[in-house]
């Protein structure tokens, strides 16, 4: 089968990197995924959507990928319910180091344009009644973050993508690429042979595996992460309410079910995404001591999924040098979800030869290159 | 009956018609209707929707129903409030 470009992975960050090269005027791509729709990470998460970080790169992916959540159903007209909600993200500071460094945090998040503040525990305690006062010492609220459901906003894309033209095929795994010198020229697949232009990675926990068979090296990895869910309760919880320091995350979606995530600080690189009764234990007792009243909710259930790790904890979204026709979206450190509109714009523009919304430099795959890189993200769960 | 008055999913209150629907935009697999319409996700965790939806995907791609695969079964296997959880977990340590 020829084709202009192949992209592999159907996740989020595939099907909006498939809309944007459509809607741009590309013909004749074709998405293929491993498995059944969002299997991998995009329906696995944590369905939040935050712009509060302390990195600027991550503020304005963020930033940029909310504005475009907030016009999404009517962008894409899509006629199912995107379960959008912004009622915020409350992130608690523990300690006096914490407070220090949302104090900066909150500054640069304001200089991009994003609307967060830094308050007081009293204040947090109007916005989330039954957080327990003796678990933290203050916060930062940005009431524009939120949530969207996972699969609907998937399907969104999916479904504008298949009105532009674009073909999917599911349960197809990618088992070799040809190369013929700086090109791909041949990607074959458990069901198929491609001809293809141009080759997209956007394989979400399996990006280093399908950089291999490009002959390219991404220093990305996949760690599983635990997620669990309880009954759905009348609404009684606004925003999503995150401490770093006591590792946890915590939201009551729309449906009226709480999700709630934390990490474990030791858990092996590798594809593993099965549950555990350690994280039930942990989690538990996290949200014992944050959020009592919600930890009498019973938990129905809980599940795992696969973070692709970059060395900074940012994305690359980028080219290759070895490789022309091969470009990347991968190493989202578990935040794949929420800048999505911006991976796709971004890599589209790429793709096309235009000029990009951002400077790209920063998110290009050889800034490992030098060694010196610097980890500024430690907002994250 | 009508399809959109008979209810396949107690927990989330889908209809057969739902179901229908989404086999006719060709989501055809168990994974894919739990995705979009939470079937399988409450608290019965599908015992009780899970061998209806078998039977109506089996139906529809003209298959027999040991074809079509249920939906992953996750843990837990019944609901247990969080407190219950950490305070058992107290006690052990």
């Amino acid at each position: 089968m020829k084709v202009n470009c192949l992209i592999i992975g159907a996740g989020i960050s595939g099907v909006s990197i498939a809309y944007n090269l459509a809607k741009k005027g590309m013909k004749n791509i074709h998405v293929v995924d491993k498995g059944y729709f969002t299997s991998g990470a995009t329906g696995r998460c944590g369905a939040g959507v935050r712009q509060q970080w302390a990195s600027k790169r991550n503020c304005i992916l963020t930033k940029k990928s909310m504005e475009f959540f907030e016009r999404a159903k009517k962008e894409l007209a899509y006629e199912g319910d995107l379960e959008f909600k912004q009622e915020g993200y409350l992130i608690l500071a523990i300690n006096e180091e914490e407070h220090k460094q949302f104090t900066k945090n909150v500054k640069l998040q304001n200089s991009l344009g994003i609307p967060s503040k830094q308050i007081t525990k009293e204040e947090a305690l109007k916005i989330v009644p039954h957080l327990n006062k003796d678990a933290f010492i203050s916060a930062t609220f940005c009431n524009t973050d939120g949530h969207l459901n996972p699969f609907k906003m998937t399907e969104a894309y999916y479904l504008a993508a298949k009105r532009l033209g674009v073909t999917f095929s599911f349960f197809e795994e990618v088992v070799e690429m040809k190369r013929e010198g700086e090109k791909i020229t041949n990607v074959t697949t458990t069901k198929n042979n491609y001809q293809t232009e141009i080759v997209v990675n956007a394989a979400g926990g399996y990006a280093h595996e399908v950089g291999m068979m490009a002959g390219v090296d991404i220093p990305v990895y996949a760690e599983n992460h635990e997620i669990l869910v309880t009954e759905p309760v009348e609404k009684m919880q606004g925003p999503m309410v995150i401490s770093f320091a006591k590792n946890i995350y915590c939201q009551q979606v729309p449906h009226g079910s709480f999700i709630m995530g934390r990490s474990d600080p030791n858990v092996p690189k590798d594809h593993n995404i099965e549950s555990s009764w350690q994280f039930l234990d942990e989690m538990s007792k996290t949200v014992a001591d944050i959020l009592p009243q919600v930890s009498k909710l019973r938990v129905i259930r809980q599940w795992g999924g696969s973070y692709n790790m970059s060395p900074d904890r940012e994305p690359i979204i980028s080219g290759t040098d070895e490789v022309v026709n091969f470009y990347m979206a991968c190493g989202f450190s578990g935040h794949g979800f929420m800048i999505a509109p911006m991976t796709g714009l971004l890599l589209s523009e790429l793709i096309m030869g235009e000029k990009t919304t951002l400077e790209m430099d920063s998110f290009h795959l050889k800034r490992f290159k030098d060694k010196d890189f610097v980890i500024t993200e430690k907002s994250v769960v | 009956m009508n399809d959109d008055k008979i209810i396949i999913c107690r927990c989330e209150d889908v209809t057969l018609k739902d179901i229908k629907d989404l086999l006719q935009q060709g989501y055809t697999n168990f994974e894919d209707l739990k995705r979009l319409l939470r079937v399988g996700m409450g608290a019965c965790q599908g015992n009780t929707c899970g061998q209806l939806i078998q039977r109506e995907i089996a139906k529809f791609l003209n298959k027999s129903i040991e074809e079509i695969p249920l939906q992953k079964v996750r843990p837990l296997i019944s609901g247990v409030p969080l407190e219950k959880i950490s305070e058992a977990s107290k006690d052990e340590s």
